[in-house]
């Protein structure tokens, strides 16, 4: 009905006017949509180059494993399952109450939720991951090991981590797995009438047995003790991370499925994600698939007040290089010319300097406190760090303040959430074996410190 | 009389201060901005002149585009400046991040020669994108000469 001619004047305006309205309206809502479903696509809309880098960090671009040539049991399965026994196996330990798996908690990325690690004693490093060192030419903080085999050795011996020497561990081979061992690297050493322990270690009576053996009884021992970190080395090999929302994400952007990508990351996470890879400059150290370059930079980590002083590489590069377990060394089964990180080492340069190693950031909301010594409880505070780039305590800090704003410090916070995920490792491979013998496995004296450990 | 005295020296002492402050920021603002800049005019090439005009020099790296976070060799032309190949050189090598106060992570060695005035360089890693240089110095019978080639890697 169209209304009465009589009361058309002021009405009469208004209904003229209403299409206008109406269409002013709609054009603003079409705006906002168009403008919103800009902001969306835009959202995820990166440039060749960015895609690229965004490519180069997903889980997709990790090469196949890598050989190790030092190690020539590394693909071994019998080799890998006998790591697997001694990985969880407290009795490799001073006390009978450390297993590698003590410290490295698959629940918790194979870290342990400690600023510092915990053995026999409290070492002055953080624990590292092993996940994914197949891939690492360096291991430890500062590098001082250039295989998983020869940096599974360190530990065993450190009088603050597990305590006992390979004498000792030649003795548990012997006693507790001779077939599995011999299957694999043939004849055990007769150990009939050796010290019950020995190696060279800080223990005086360790290293008095030790001392007091022959030159050909030595080789003999440490080729047993090689041998527990080549099986070690095996197993961790397997130690695989798992993709993750962002390895989905970049799959969604790279196939322009806008609809999958909006699902996959929040505005927050992609502009975390956005920062990462531009202005924080994060890519810089954290690059490649596994989130870090496997190199050394000094960043300015604060120094810990109770712990000695930490020159890092400085010191590390040094170590390996004199390392009797050196990809060059009588242990390695490598050809000196697969050794090119070695030979190459570079041993001097200010920028040792109390330089680390950057750890991969995938999982890395899991695998707190952070730094070398854990210097920071949180992401937060780790991010801040990078945001104000102190003066580094020793050496020169490679960083330059970030003036980015708290909001965009939680976008990469957020980000960074993203890149956790359950390790593409069978589940079974990230517990104890079930036929570790019994007599490790239920000593229940040394079951309440593991558990301890794992921070439940 | 005193208390006037002491101000005189406080307000020099702020006055200093201040100049001292400002003085530093820009110092920081210009360390800064040296840090992140690139010049527009890189030269990329990768024949080039030693500084002296003794030798040319032409790197060709094992791998292209050079990767970042893998060891590779690189192999180094020389020739003398009327373009004969050069033997029996010594060439040491050296590379820096300009705007990152450190180098390579490597210590790359010339390994081989492989004749034609032909180098090989082992040992070659660079464990970021961004912009790099790297340095060699030649030495001869005819003397000694170095150049700097300039990259960016992705």
């Amino acid at each position: 009905m169209r209304p009465a001619a009589s009361d058309h004047s002021p009405r009469e305006t208004t209904v003229s006017h209403r299409p206008l309205h109406l269409g002013a309206a709609a054009l603003l809502a079409l705006i906002g949509l168009a403008v919103s479903l800009a902001a969306c696509s835009q959202r995820d809309s990166w440039s060749e180059a960015e895609l690229a880098t965004l490519e180069s960090l997903s889980l997709s671009s990790l090469p196949p494993l890598p050989a190790d040539p030092s190690n020539a049991y590394g693909d071994d399965p019998r080799a890998a399952d006998l790591g697997h026994s001694l990985f969880f196996d407290t009795r490799l330990s001073g006390n009978g109450q450390v297993a590698c798996a003590t410290c490295h908690l698959a629940e918790l990325d194979f870290t342990d939720g400690k600023p510092l690690g915990e053995g026999v004693g409290t070492t002055s490093r953080k624990t590292m991951t092993v996940v994914g060192t197949a891939y690492s030419p360096w291991l430890f903080w500062d590098g001082r090991a250039d295989s998983q085999w020869s940096q599974a050795l360190g530990p065993l011996e450190s009088s603050v981590e597990h305590g006992g020497s390979r004498l000792q561990y030649a003795h548990l081979i012997a006693d507790q797995y001779a077939d599995e061992y011999e299957a694999v690297f043939g004849p055990l050493p007769d150990l009939s009438g050796l010290p019950a322990s020995g190696g060279p270690v800080d223990d005086p009576v360790a290293r008095a047995n030790w001392e007091s053996l022959s030159p050909a009884q030595q080789e003999e021992v440490t080729r047993v003790f090689v041998n527990v970190g080549k099986a070690i080395a095996a197993y961790e090999r397997l130690l695989m991370p798992g993709e993750s929302r962002f390895d989905r994400y970049v799959a969604a952007v790279a196939a322009g499925d806008d609809e999958a990508a909006a699902a996959l990351l929040s505005d927050d996470e992609v502009a975390g994600l956005r920062l990462f890879i531009g202005e924080a400059g994060c890519t810089n150290c954290h690059n490649g698939p596994l989130f870090t370059n496997n190199e050394f930079h000094n960043t300015g980590v604060p120094a810990r007040p109770d712990l000695p002083e930490d020159t890092g590489r400085a010191l590390g590069a040094r170590q390996v290089l004199e390392s009797e377990f050196n990809c060059l060394g009588p242990w390695s089964d490598a050809e000196p010319r697969d050794c090119t990180e070695l030979r190459f080492l570079k041993a001097e340069g200010h920028e040792l300097e109390r330089a680390f190693k950057p750890p991969s950031l995938r999982n890395v909301a899991e695998s707190g406190p952070y730094m070398h010594a854990g210097q920071f409880a949180t992401l937060g505070e780790v991010l801040r760090h990078y945001d104000d780039a102190p003066h580094a305590p020793a050496g020169h800090s490679e960083l330059s303040p970030l003036g980015l704003s708290d909001e965009q410090l939680a976008q990469l916070e957020a980000f960074l959430r993203t890149l956790s995920a359950p390790l593409a490792t069978p589940e079974e491979l990230l517990r104890e074996p079930a036929d570790l013998p019994r007599s490790a496995a239920a000593d229940a004296a040394a079951r309440p410190l593991a558990t301890e450990g794992a921070g439940r | 009389m005193s208390n006037t005295g002491l101000s005189k020296t406080a307000k020099r002492i702020r006055t200093a201060g201040i100049v001292a402050g400002a003085v530093l920021v820009l110092l920081v603002v210009v360390g800064w901005l040296w840090m992140s800049y690139v010049p527009d005019d890189l030269d990329l090439s990768t024949t080039l002149p030693t500084e002296n005009g003794l030798y040319v020099v032409s790197y060709e790296p094992s791998e292209t585009p050079i990767p970042v976070n893998e060891i590779h060799t690189w192999t180094l032309t020389l020739t003398t400046a009327d373009g004969r190949p050069l033997d029996h050189a010594h060439v040491s090598v050296d590379g820096d991040m300009p705007q990152h106060g450190h180098g390579l992570p490597t210590q790359p060695i010339v390994t081989d020669y492989l004749g034609d005035g032909r180098y090989l360089v082992e040992g070659v890693k660079f464990q970021m994108g961004g912009w790099w240089v790297m340095d060699f110095v030649v030495e001869s019978d005819a003397g000694t000469d170095k150049v700097r080639f300039n990259f960016i890697l992705d």
